[in-house]
């Protein structure tokens, strides 16, 4: 066990005064009066493709003479592979190449300290659905064909399916080199005296926690198209939020040298996580087109998108928390367990997330976090939108509601009078920048009648409130590295046009959009001006990926920066040409012009033709790397962040007492977003948020039967439909970030936090029931009601 | 083994060769390259791939190419007119309704069935016509604001 103590800071008397200087220069003088494009309900980069059927994400790619590739999959949750026999399906009419785990032996992992799979499986399987051999043919039946085939002898072994088995000492181990049971990790973390702080409380409260798996069911299933050519380089096009990392990933697996691989990302089908990190598919297709001479596309079906996974860990958790009469916390001990699946993923990260961010958004000033994952004969689990951080959210939030009803407090009053100040230091060392969590929790009570509601409404009906933070991008990258998080280049010609070149990966959260917007405000063009080259790890400088809600921030902070550098060139020229102070420049519209007579002015061609005479071809190049933040303990880089969004939520309920039966009526939800770059955009991500954070509280969940996924297909994976969206309500909450792009921090994420545990705390107002876990669905509502009534009537 | 067939597409007759056990999803995206139309499950639970057949949603994916001899097809790509955007195209685009764009094909062409039937629709009338249609990202919110959108575009608002 790596036991870490770390220096403990003062939250409630460490504050720091926010930076004076704005990131980026030219910005000082602007306020949201004056944009001309930032925080405008403008449209979508993409909304063209988008809605015409033009956009070309990866399974609609064709490349000539292209092939179809397949992957033979693991029937059995755990089993030795004692023999694979592909001469069959080698000798197949339009069967093209076939491969087995033999054939890409090297380890590789998302994380530098879990370096466990193996493109197709070597000596073992670990889950149904892994990945165990592959084919090239000529169309994707006769793959499938070959696939049946090849013929595997496996020595079946016995399957490790909860977390109570993975604990077991005595239950088959999965990896051979784990030391207790299937314990992949355990992490410890003390930030002061935990005894003198339930010493000094007035209760000490004690609960425990459920959060069931859940999956993120992109609309569109992974895909991968490969294309070896003959001199030695490959490009590989992936429907993959991290192209910089498939591309790190190809290299070592492939044994090639990463100036030899091209990634590209095409836009990609939603991924909520489920895309962060390299598959089997991405992995074997090029060496399926190496071996045929052709490019190859695999493109899975839904069920096999079931078994890549990497989605929320089922976590069980128990927190003990002192308060003082007041409800203010006066130590918290907090302990989770993961079911990680089968293998590492971006598990180690995980666990740490589950405690990280739970000295946040409330006043903490002592806290011990103890956390492990175990390994299961199930699909690997990873980030899901939330990462880590939405299983202790559902508990805290729920148990700091149980304590507000056993205080005789108003939740949320409670809650707003523990808030951490912005511009302050947590006990773990988060540093906390902007935080408009009090006006967040204001909106919401407003809007939604709370005072009037909560405790008020008749039994079955119910309220409950929950609050939550996430980060606006991770503080430290995930392989060492001293290099920035985000690359930006912009190219001016000499009509105007503006091309931006980014590694970003749009996955539907519009980060083109992002980058468009922000670089159209900076040099004061149209967004139709505006070119984006972005998702290509050969054309665009790295940017590290859509995960952690890190694009806006990041990439944003990094295009601006170009942008600002090619802005002072264009003013410098316009300046001598129109004989006015630079300082008295602005930009907008195409043009730029003097602040104090805006009849003076030159279009933006202009410019940039006097520029590039001035001083050659136009073209600048801008970087973000986030100050460094982590504590002095092992595992401070899981938490940090440049900045942090806090939310609260609302949900009301209907409990069906007869059936157990629960419906929302409605979800308030605001959301401290820094700076809304276009508030539609804004919005969506919001209300996308808060839609899978009730399917998460209420319908979804990935279980598993006798070693067997489930519900492996969208009928039994039930998703909400059009039929099942409750009404939402949203509100921007806007408190300006001093170090984001504009003032802006994230909005993908965040919001989907505190919306399981509102509708958790809604059921108890309506029932007096607290369901303890996830997903609260009527069997479980009903077998709690049930429950209470017998304990009625033995007590009368 | 490929036979020759007339389907007629987005106002078009083409001929065009395939394997006659092949489904309108696959003709579509793999003969005619007319790749808007989009897959999730191909077993009808998603409703990505959603065209119209003589103006109704019919899920492609379960659908036969040669059953749709004589019918009237229309995907994603047939909605703008000469490349103008339709009204409810435009309306998307207006209030975001996409957002991965991977569910919007499918969810364009049951908005726009709805909307030649029914220019007025409620909202319980929008969301029972989607309700084949999943989408993941928005929370269906922009996607029921859009069509909303449309209709008091194509008609004016409701007297």
């Amino acid at each position: 066990m790596s036991s870490e103590k770390g220096t403990p800071l003062q939250s409630e008397t460490s504050t720091f005064h926010a930076p004076s200087e704005p990131l980026a220069a030219h910005s000082s003088e602007r306020t949201t009066q004056n944009f001309s494009v930032i925080g405008k309900r403008n449209l979508k980069y993409d909304w063209h493709a988008k809605l015409t059927g033009a956009a070309k994400y990866t399974d609609d790619l064709r490349l000539p003479r292209m092939i179809y590739g397949r992957l033979l999959r693991s029937p059995h949750p755990h089993a030795r592979i004692l023999r694979i026999d592909v001469s069959r399906a080698r000798a197949m009419s339009g069967v093209f190449a076939v491969l087995t785990g033999k054939d890409l032996p090297i380890r590789y992992g998302i994380l530098p300290s879990s370096q466990d799979e193996t493109a197709m499986a070597l000596e073992k399987v670990r889950y149904v659905g892994e990945a165990v051999a592959a084919v090239a043919a000529v169309d994707e039946w006769t793959a499938e064909e070959a696939c049946n085939a090849i013929e595997v002898v496996y020595e079946p072994l016995q399957p490790v399916m909860s977390i109570d088995e993975a604990l077991d000492p005595d239950s088959e181990k999965i990896h051979d080199w784990t030391k207790h049971a299937n314990i992949q990790k355990n992490v410890l973390l003390e930030f002061g005296d935990l005894d003198e702080g339930f010493a000094e409380a007035d209760r000490v409260f004690e609960d425990e926690y459920f959060f069931e798996g859940n999956t993120h069911v992109p609309m569109e299933n992974h895909a991968a198209l490969a294309n070896w050519e003959p001199t030695g380089k490959v490009t590989v096009w992936s429907s993959t939020q991290t192209p910089h990392y498939l591309h790190r990933e190809l290299a070592r697996v492939l044994d090639l040298p990463p100036s030899r691989i091209r990634v590209i990302a095409p836009p990609v089908g939603g991924g909520f996580g489920g895309k962060s990190e390299a598959f089997s598919h991405e992995l074997v297709a090029p060496v399926l087109s190496r071996l045929s001479g052709r490019p190859v596309l695999i493109s899975l079906s839904r069920e096999e998108v079931f078994y890549c996974h990497r989605g929320r860990h089922p976590v069980r958790m128990w927190i003990r928390t002192g308060v003082k009469s007041d409800g203010t916390i006066t130590a918290l001990d907090f302990k989770s367990t993961l079911d990680g699946g089968a293998y590492g993923s971006y598990g180690i990260a995980t666990t740490y997330y589950t405690g990280a961010l739970n000295t946040l958004p409330y006043r903490v000033p002592r806290y011990r976090f103890e956390g492990r994952r175990v390994f299961t004969n199930k699909p690997p689990c990873g980030p899901k939108r939330g990462h880590g951080t939405v299983q202790p959210r559902f508990a805290i939030e729920a148990h700091l509601d149980r304590i507000a009803g056993e205080l005789g407090h108003d939740p949320a009053e409670m809650r707003k009078g523990m808030l951490v100040s912005p511009f302050s230091w947590t006990v773990n060392h988060l540093r906390v920048t902007s935080c408009g969590l009090p006006e967040a929790i204001d909106a919401v009570l407003e809007r939604s009648g709370w005072r009037e509601k909560h405790g008020h409404l008749p039994q079955g009906k119910g309220i409950g409130l929950a609050c939550s933070v996430y980060l606006s991008g991770a503080g430290l990258p995930i392989y060492w590295n001293p290099m920035p998080h985000s690359g930006a280049q912009i190219k001016i010609d000499r009509g105007g046009g503006v091309t931006v070149y980014c590694g970003t990966s749009d996955i539907g959260q519009d980060s083109d959009s992002m980058l468009a917007y922000v670089v159209a405000e900076e040099l004061g063009v149209d967004i139709g001006d505006i070119h984006l080259v972005t998702g290509d790890t050969s054309l665009a400088p790295v940017d590290l990926g859509s995960y952690s809600s890190r694009v806006t921030f990041m990439a944003g902070n990094a295009a601006r920066q170009a942008a600002s550098k090619l802005r002072a060139q264009l003013f410098q020229v316009a300046a001598a040409r129109l004989d006015v102070p630079e300082a008295r420049l602005g930009a907008a519209g195409g043009m730029i012009y003097d602040l104090e007579d805006t009849e003076r002015q030159i279009p933006f061609a202009q410019a940039a033709q006097l520029a590039e005479a001035e001083f050659g071809t136009l073209g600048e190049t801008g970087s973000y790397t986030p100050p460094k933040l982590a504590g002095p303990y092992k595992g401070s880089g899981v938490g940090p962040s440049p900045a942090y969004s806090f939310t609260c939520a609302v949900a009301e309920v209907d409990v069906d007492l007869e059936t157990g039966i629960l419906s929302i009526q409605k979800i308030w939800v605001a959301h401290d977003l820094g700076r809304a770059l276009n508030p539609v955009v804004c919005e969506g991500q919001i209300e996308g948020g808060v839609y899978m954070g009730w399917a998460e509280a209420v319908i979804e969940e990935q279980v598993f039967r006798k070693g067997l996924h489930k519900q492996p297909s969208l009928l039994e994976y039930k998703i909400p439909t059009s039929l099942d969206m409750p009404d939402v309500d949203t509100t921007i909450i806007e408190s300006i970030d001093p170090e984001g792009p504009f003032g802006a921090k994230e909005v993908g994420q965040g919001p989907l936090a505190p919306v399981i545990p509102a509708i958790a705390n809604a059921v108890y107002d309506a029932t007096g029931i607290r369901i303890d876990s996830t997903p609260i669905m009527a069997d479980k509502v009903l077998r709690a009601i049930e429950m209470r009534r017998k304990q009625h009537a033995a007590a009368v | 083994m490929k036979e020759l067939f007339r389907l007629n597409v987005n106002g078009e007759d083409t001929d065009v060769a395939f394997e006659p056990y092949k489904t309108l999803l696959e003709v579509l995206r793999e003969d005619l390259d007319l790749t808007g139309t989009k897959h999730g499950c191909e077993l009808g639970e998603c409703g990505a791939c959603t065209v119209l057949l003589d103006g109704r949603p019919v899920m492609s994916c379960l659908y036969l190419a040669v059953e749709a001899q004589n019918k009237r097809i229309e995907t994603v790509e047939g909605l703008a007119d000469r490349g103008v955007p339709s009204a409810l195209q435009t309306a998307f685009a207006r209030t975001g309704g996409a957002q991965c764009g991977y569910c919007t094909p499918g969810v364009l062409m049951s908005a726009t069935a709805l909307l030649r039937e029914n220019t007025h629709p409620s909202r319980d009338e929008i969301k029972e016509a989607l309700a084949g249609n999943l989408c993941r990202c928005t929370g269906y919110i922009k996607i029921f604001d859009a069509v909303e959108l449309a209709a008091v575009e194509i008609t004016g608002p409701e007297s």
